[in-house]
């Protein structure tokens, strides 16, 4: 069978990739489109790692095939920074020693993005709710936490 | 495997009759993807449902709500007019994975995904949710009560597939609630679900009750005989602590890393009358809100 052909928005460029039927937007993402900031962790939605924006929303690209991408908007980690200006969130979670591997990383980065365009002054308690679908085996989350409290702080100050 | 996104019910049932037990309807997928993943489901189609008009979107109308089977959870918690009628069923839905998975999940998923377990299903046969089913035979109306058989197993026919489900507008002093106990405090799969609805009278005596469990049986179960402990009477604790005895006797749960057998059976008694309590309090400020704007 030929291959499907899919027309979308990655990351603000219009993208078309081809792919098999089977594939997940995560596949495609890192094996066709060498987009490999979006991680994988475990491929069944449990870890958050490849968490992606799908018209805005959160989702996980392992539990999405590349075919549903058609016509949709999707938003990575390697969306965020503007040239060698990191976004906030990135650059806290630097100051904060907010990771250690780094697997997970991408996909905090992108969750926690999407909680603070709905919600830009959420509590430690709202933060770690909306994050507890990714995993970080590695920090204990408290630097997370604490990294995403900041930035939303700053990013609230840069509008006011 | 072969992926096909029809825009009409049309169109997909033609599919699904045609493919047969080869084909697979999917909404969110969240479920659906994992057991492809794992070779627990092998489809050679998997039908998208959710370019289908009739299964997106949320209807608030005069005569009650129309949530199509394809909604994510996330729209669904964004609909205030269906939170505020129905929050038991909006809190359940919400339930469901984590903000990612909310992205995704649907009801129609999670119903016919048939976990027993599942945290959407008690909370709409507690608050009478009626779906509406379109198959090669044509369509029809099925409380969400009668759709799962058992683990994995629903009473919809070959390419029959869930459009949406009904909720009529609460009547006065109408209430509901959901409750789950999981080991931990989020991202976990139901030790014991239970959802409860009511309508009282302004007097504070219980006209209806629903009660239904999930995780504590092979399928999501009614619970009349608990329900009836509360009925026709004013819900004092008495009634309540009858209603969480004939909540446990009714579960008939398994044992496993999450919970013993024993442990369920208890929790199922005090989840039902939390829930019981919660949905009372609700129809309580239903009413208190009536007469002050009146």
């Amino acid at each position: 069978m030929s291959k499907r052909h899919v027309t979308t928005t990655i990351d603000g460029e219009g993208r078309e990739f081809l792919c098999e039927d089977w594939q997940t937007l995560l596949d495609v993402l890192r094996d066709v489109l060498m987009k490999t900031g979006t991680k994988e962790g475990c491929g069944t939605g449990d870890c958050g790692a490849c968490s992606v924006l799908l018209d805005g929303r959160l989702v996980c690209s392992c539990l999405m095939l590349a075919a549903e991408a058609e016509g949709r908007v999707i938003e990575t980690v390697e969306g965020m920074a503007e040239g060698d200006r990191l976004h906030p969130l990135q650059q806290h979670f630097l100051q904060e020693a907010a990771l250690q591997c780094g697997i997970c990383t991408p996909g905090f980065l992108v969750a926690a993005r999407a909680l603070l365009a709905q919600n830009p002054d959420p509590s430690e308690r709202e933060v770690r709710f909306w994050l507890a679908g990714n995993l970080c085996r590695c920090t204990g989350y408290d630097k997370i936490v604490r990294a995403v409290l900041a930035a939303a702080a700053e990013m609230r100050g840069a509008e006011a | 495997m072969e992926y096909a996104s029809p825009r009409s019910l049309d169109e997909a049932i033609g599919l699904l009759s045609q493919a047969g037990v080869d084909a697979r309807p999917m909404a969110g997928g969240t479920d659906l993807l994992v057991q492809l993943r794992t070779g627990a489901r092998r489809p050679e189609l998997l039908v998208d449902l959710k370019q289908i008009p009739g299964l997106c979107g949320i209807d608030c109308g005069s005569q009650g709500f129309r949530i199509g089977a394809a909604v994510s959870g996330a729209e669904i918690g964004e609909c205030l007019p269906l939170r505020e009628a129905w929050p038991g069923v909006v809190e359940a839905a919400e339930l469901i994975g984590s903000t990612q998975i909310q992205g995704r999940a649907s009801l129609g998923g999670n119903l016919c995904n048939a976990s027993p377990a599942a945290d959407s299903v008690p909370a709409l046969i507690a608050a009478g949710a009626v779906c509406t089913l379109i198959g090669p035979a044509g369509r029809r109306e099925v409380p969400v009560d009668d759709i799962v058989r058992g683990p994995g197993e629903t009473a919809l026919g070959e390419a029959e597939i869930i459009v949406d489900f009904r909720l009529p507008r609460p009547q006065d002093g109408t209430g509901d609630a959901y409750q789950r106990m999981i080991p931990r405090t989020e991202m976990d799969i139901a030790i014991v679900g239970a959802g409860v609805s009511v309508r009282v009278a302004e007097s504070g005596e219980c006209l209806a009750c629903r009660v239904a469990l999930g995780a504590v049986a092979a399928r999501p179960i009614r619970v009349d005989e608990a329900a009836a402990a509360l009925m026709g009477r004013r819900p004092d604790s008495e009634a309540l602590e009858e209603l969480a005895a004939r909540a446990s006797a009714a579960a008939d749960p398994i044992d496993d890393k999450r919970g013993t057998r024993a442990y369920r059976t208890r929790v199922a008694g005090v989840l039902a009358r939390r829930a019981a309590e919660e949905a009372l309090r609700r129809a309580g400020d239903r009413w208190a809100a009536r007469s002050q704007s009146s």
